[in-house]
């Protein structure tokens, strides 16, 4: 017996606005079946989870903070996605923007401009794009799997990123610890408020979301990714190049992706050091879907996938449940929610053997 | 199939209000926040023992919860301003990579008191605490020179850092009290936490000849693979016994139980101040884990040496001591001070690698 995914004929209008419902009821309820085998109060468990992180003033800010890197990354890969280009590496493009962005602060540490930051920025989105760059030459160029390239550069930002911090760029006063010198305030991406950390990355991260609807929804740029997204034939016919596609997705997420590592380096950590990042450009690949590749979805996405990291924290403290259980609620919760979706557009099929397997193309 | 989850839910929603009935007002809380697992079997069980010992010390009057398997970075400084938030009177900062997130929050909660493990920067409410693991590792290297037929070890190392380049050098300088040709390769790993990692150090160490394996990481990964491999090795921060029952010499179990009730005793007594506490085998923060699967007269010479470290007449940097490029570092009977152990940057004689710079 095989179990096959079949595409529904027609979508349920009613079922698309329902299925995120659904899945938080499903997860909820077999969230609180789990926090009750392990002897915990599931009323507490998902009070902790859900409502706790969100009472407190600081804790909104880290909220901010924690989302910032998801949305900011998700908005760029979600116009990959939609024009068929699978852009796995913003990790690696992330790296590489917080390197780039970071050649000033470390390598003047003693410039104290105004102009710094904005640079700093500016090279940030330029190093991120680079890097996307490749990916994107190579696909155009040599016909090369774009998820496979953008996938393996990852490993060698990180790498690269590793040696600049144990090698040239140490700080010499840091007891052989590898991490930069702290950037200069002037280098440090401000808060937006006086009353948390919650710093301007979050701001860049509505800003870019909206940018990107706007252009999804009423510019022509956003009709040629959806068109040459769905069927490049047809787009060929419409005069647009999927060749230049490529190009304007890849760097407009790389681009994304490295003002996302600028702006984490500068405004969370201070100093760039070995690790930058708990896998935020991956993340945003989970996020980008769960906001079904809107820009405005993917904003809501990246706070709720934001708001289980810090509730699983919450959770651990105030109720003791182990890491690992936290781990496993968050894993319940996009499970729930992408098969929910998965089952709008498709219906599962079980076919028996005997049935033989028709020719797919 | 809805009705029995649903019927499933509300019943144990039911057993479990009525188990949170007791109220948890008065105790003072004592958090812990750790950078692995809590069950790493090294760094992070040990203190979380250490928590363990402390509850049942304490009993009633306390409350210890913790956070685990927590990053170094900005996740920690939200993780240690969430437990000062969440009414922590005492919080110990478990790992050395959250030295800077300990200071920055510290400065924001000023009545609550923290405890920083292995570092260098302190405040007035901040306590620094760490212990004398070259103490251990010089009695290993005596071990290693006689059991290893070589005269080669492998050393797994983290961060080139002060803490780490101290116990090579004090692992080079115990065996060289008893091999004077006894040769150190070391394998940095340039990570705490990386069973993976860890493992390959290993497996390559093991290629390159070495016949007895000891590390500076937190996991019992390196003794699995000296078992496999047939080497010897010792293990580190907890008694690794049960990865390696024939393959431990013995282990540095780090035994923080103490100095835990100590301080959180001072807390409660209203005695507690900012201090820098270095102890080491004598105050009982480390002991040696039994000595297993070696000669009697070796294990003779390990208890003698045990015992005069306790007793304050061995130090094992003493001099004379060469650097490792033959320079005089120093004169005979000499010993250093505290604060240049505690910077100490460069190899002894006798260590075969080149330390990162």
């Amino acid at each position: 017996m095989r179990i096959e995914l079949e595409k529904r004929p027609r979508v349920s209008g009613l079922f698309s606005v329902v299925s995120p419902l659904l899945a938080l009821a499903l997860t909820l309820a077999f969230g609180a079946l789990m926090f009750s085998l392990l002897g915990k109060d599931p009323m507490d468990a998902l009070y902790s989870f859900f409502v706790e992180p969100l009472l407190e003033v600081w804790s909104l800010h880290e909220l901010a903070i924690k989302a910032a890197p998801l949305i900011l990354i998700a908005v760029g890969l979600s116009v990959c996605f939609r024009s068929n280009n699978w852009n796995i590496g913003a990790e690696g493009q992330f790296t590489m923007g917080a390197i780039a962005g970071s050649i000033l602060p470390v390598m003047n540490p003693e410039w104290h401009s105004p102009m710094i930051l904005p640079l700093m920025l500016v090279m940030g989105m330029i190093g991120g794009a680079l890097y996307a760059g490749i990916p994107a030459l190579l696909k155009t160029r040599f016909n090369t799997n774009e998820i496979l390239t953008s996938l393996m550069l990852v490993y060698i930002a990180q790498l690269y990123l590793d040696w600049l911090t144990r090698g040239p760029w140490r700080d010499p006063q840091g007891y052989n610890f590898p991490q930069t010198k702290a950037f200069v305030t002037e280098a440090v991406l401000p808060e937006i408020l006086a009353s948390g950390r919650a710093h301007w990355a979050f701001i860049f991260a509505i800003l870019a979301a909206i940018a990107v609807w706007f252009m999804m929804r009423f510019m022509l740029k956003g009709f040629e990714v959806s068109v040459l997204g769905q069927s490049e034939r047809a787009g060929r016919f419409a005069g647009f190049s999927a060749r230049r596609m490529v190009w304007f997705s890849m760097l407009l997420s790389g681009a994304l992706a490295g003002l996302a590592g600028i702006s984490e380096v500068s405004g969370s950590i201070g100093h760039l050091q070995p690790i930058i990042s708990p896998g935020y450009g991956f993340t945003a690949i989970i996020v980008a879907f769960l906001g079904r590749l809107n820009p405005l979805g993917i904003i809501a996405a990246g706070l709720v996938l934001a708001l289980t990291y810090l509730g699983g924290e919450a959770a651990q403290l105030s109720i003791g449940i182990s890491d690992k259980v936290a781990r496993v609620f968050q894993g319940l919760l996009l499970f729930f929610v992408l098969s929910c979706d998965t089952l709008i557009h498709y219906r599962i099929r079980l076919i028996f053997a005997g049935a033989k397997p028709e020719a797919r193309g | 199939m809805k009705k029995l989850i649903i019927a499933l839910a509300a019943s144990a929603a039911l057993l479990g209000g009525l188990a949170t009935g007791a109220s948890a007002q008065d105790k003072t809380k004592v958090c812990f926040i750790y950078v692995g697992s809590k069950t790493d079997g090294g760094w992070t069980q040990a203190h979380d023992i250490g928590r363990q010992e402390l509850q049942k010390a304490l009993g009633e009057k306390i409350e210890t919860p913790f956070l685990e398997s927590v990053p170094e970075g900005p996740d920690a400084e939200r993780a240690i301003e969430r437990m000062a938030r969440s009414g922590c009177a005492l919080i110990f900062t478990t790992s050395f990579g959250f030295m800077d997130a300990t200071i920055k929050v510290a400065e924001k909660f000023p009545d609550i008191k923290f405890e920083h493990a292995t570092g260098f920067k302190a405040a007035p409410n901040v306590a620094t605490y760490n212990s004398r693991f070259y103490e251990g590792r010089y009695i290993q290297g005596q071990i290693a020179a006689k059991m290893s037929k070589k005269g080669l070890a492998g050393y797994i190392a983290s961060f080139p850092i002060p803490e780490v380049v101290m116990g090579i050098n004090a692992f080079e300088l115990g065996a060289k009290s008893i091999n004077p040709d006894f040769k150190l390769k070391v394998v940095w790993a340039n990570t705490w936490f990386d069973p993976g990692k860890e493992a390959d150090a290993a497996k390559a160490l093991i290629d390159q000849g070495v016949d007895i394996l000891t590390q500076h990481t937190d996991t019992t990964a390196p003794m699995q693979v000296a078992a496999e491999r047939g080497i010897l090795a010792f293990g580190q921060a907890s008694d690794m016994i049960a990865a390696g029952p024939k393959t431990q010499l013995t282990a540095i179990v780090d035994t923080w139980g103490a100095y835990y009730i100590k301080r959180t005793n001072a807390l409660l007594d209203g005695t507690w101040k900012s201090e820098q506490i270095w102890d080491g085998l004598k105050d009982g923060i480390l002991t040696m884990a039994p000595y297993t699967n070696m000669p009697d007269d070796v294990k003779a010479m390990a208890e003698e040496t045990e015992a005069k470290i306790k007793s304050g007449e061995l130090h094992p940097f003493t001099g004379p001591i060469n650097k490792q490029d033959g320079s005089a570092w120093l004169a005979a009977g000499e010993k250093p001070e505290d604060g240049v152990l505690l910077g100490m940057n460069f190899y002894v004689e006798g260590v075969d690698d080149k330390l990162p710079q």
